[in-house]
């Protein structure tokens, strides 16, 4: 899995949650959560989505860590051990 | 007879159109289960009948929009036959045009405004699909065929569904600061233990067990009430009607725009694992539009939590006919004074609107102090 990989990965679970996302239109180096209106339970099913689909356990300690896109793909290529 | 009627689901729903019936004539109902569909101005709704019977009779017909307290089927109490209650007339709405014959006939049942709207139209009866109990042609199937149309769906589009339940919203919340005399009071609530607990327990949970804050404070709330029973219940008829269980009414935002806030029952029995699953179960279910009758209709306070992307504090308006809401903030750190020293603690900011008719201000500042309290010590929040 490469890093496109990942990122389509994490947006079609994002889309599972917030169907009304334009992805074309996200900002990757800003904070997800003020592009789409996520409250605690679907950002909480967010990280569970990526669970679920890339079977990478994230512990709640790191939940500040992922604010924006990017963070997050970069977080799932560490765990995934992807990259440089 | 037992006549099972279109139960109301909120103040702000007043009417409701049958999308589907979940049994047939002949089937036996038990108490508590789902015999119908219903939407209504905020979304499908399952709902549940309380009584024990057998099914007599559907009068409602699939599609057929109706006030609240419209007789939807009849059913027959044990002993009963279907004779004793065949000739009762047929409630249905005034305006209404027509409906499916009353006993079973040994023909296709097609309502006789469908029979005549299809005969002016020239429509062949026989090629028209049913969407009625039982199969029933409806006028509207006919509607539908002479116009080249699929059978209908009674769901409205979502533009108008927006408007209805933004007409709905309005209409509850302009009664309420009609009649509702508010008071409001606040209490800034240190989080410091409550969330090291949460941390702790969750480090040691998979991640779909985790708990979110929300759900320590909706217990801390529910626990709270019991020693508070004026905030929890309705005003009827005049007066203050406590409730006997703490059902807590959960505010739930809507992608689409609006909210709704269904109940999480019996909140202060339930450990945190439980409730946690239930609210989680609870969101999906309200964000898919499958919620039931019972969690639309009895929920006996409103707790509204604007969660991590909130304001600092939120004073809400009360729902009713309940008499009290009690509104969290988002969790922040801020500056806090104890013992003469000053520290950065992570708070969050608790109020209440409680209706003033049925408690005084002096008591529903009580109840932010025992809220309070509650949260300083999270473990005994867990039973």
């Amino acid at each position: 899995m490469n890093e496109s990989e990942i990122r389509a990965v994490v947006l079609a679970t994002l889309l599972s949650i917030a169907p009304e996302v334009e992805t074309d239109d996200l900002r990757g180096d800003r904070p997800l959560r003020s592009q789409v209106d996520l409250d605690s339970m679907d950002w909480l099913n967010f990280l569970l989505g990526l669970n679920k689909r890339l079977k990478v356990e994230i512990p709640e300690a790191d939940y500040a860590r992922l604010v924006t896109l990017d963070d997050v793909v970069a977080y799932l290529m560490k765990k995934l051990g992807i990259g440089p | 007879m037992i006549e099972f009627k279109l139960p109301s689901l909120g103040a702000d729903m007043d009417e409701g159109t049958l999308l589907e019936w979940k049994v047939g004539v002949g089937d036996t109902v038990k108490k508590g289960q789902v015999v119908a569909v219903v939407d209504t101005s905020k979304a499908a709704v399952d709902v549940e009948c309380w009584q024990e019977g057998s099914v007599g009779e559907l009068l409602a017909e699939v599609g057929q929009k109706m006030p609240v307290g419209t007789v939807m089927a009849k059913l027959l109490e044990p002993g009963e036959t279907a004779e004793t209650i065949v000739g009762t007339p047929r409630v249905l709405p005034a305006g209404r045009a027509g409906a499916t014959a009353a006993a079973p006939p040994p023909r296709r049942m097609i309502s006789p405004a469908a029979r005549k709207h299809a005969q002016e139209k020239g429509v062949d009866l026989d090629k028209v699909t049913g969407s009625g109990p039982h199969g029933a042609v409806t006028l509207e199937d006919v509607e539908h065929a002479a116009a080249g149309l699929a059978p209908p769906a009674a769901v409205l589009p979502a533009a108008d569904k927006a408007g209805e339940m933004r007409r709905a919203i309005a209409a509850a919340m302009a009664r309420s600061k009609r009649e509702i005399p508010h008071y409001y009071v606040a209490e800034d609530i240190p989080l410091v233990k409550a969330l090291a607990w949460l941390q702790a327990g969750n480090a040691k949970r998979p991640m779909a067990e985790r708990l979110l804050p929300a759900v320590l404070l909706f217990k801390a709330v529910a626990v709270a009430l019991k020693r508070y029973p004026e905030l929890n219940g309705y005003w009827r008829d005049g007066g203050f009607v406590p409730a006997e269980r703490i059902n807590l009414g959960v505010a739930i935002s809507l992608r689409q725009g609006g909210l709704i806030a269904p109940a999480l029952l019996n909140a202060d029995a339930k450990p945190l694992t439980q409730l946690m699953q239930e609210l989680t179960d609870l969101v999906r279910r309200t964000r898919a539009g499958s919620l039931r009758s019972s969690e639309m209709s009895e929920a006996t306070i409103t707790v509204t939590n604007l969660g991590d992307q909130g304001s600092q504090a939120v004073f809400g308006v009360i729902y009713p006919p309940q008499v009290a809401l009690v509104g969290f903030g988002r969790v922040t750190e801020r500056p806090w004074a104890e013992n003469g020293e000053l520290k950065a603690l992570p708070m969050v900011t608790a109020s209440l609107s409680a209706d003033h008719r049925v408690s005084d201000g002096h008591r529903g500042a009580l109840f932010l102090r025992e809220l309070a309290d509650l949260l300083q010590r999270p473990e005994d929040l867990d039973r």
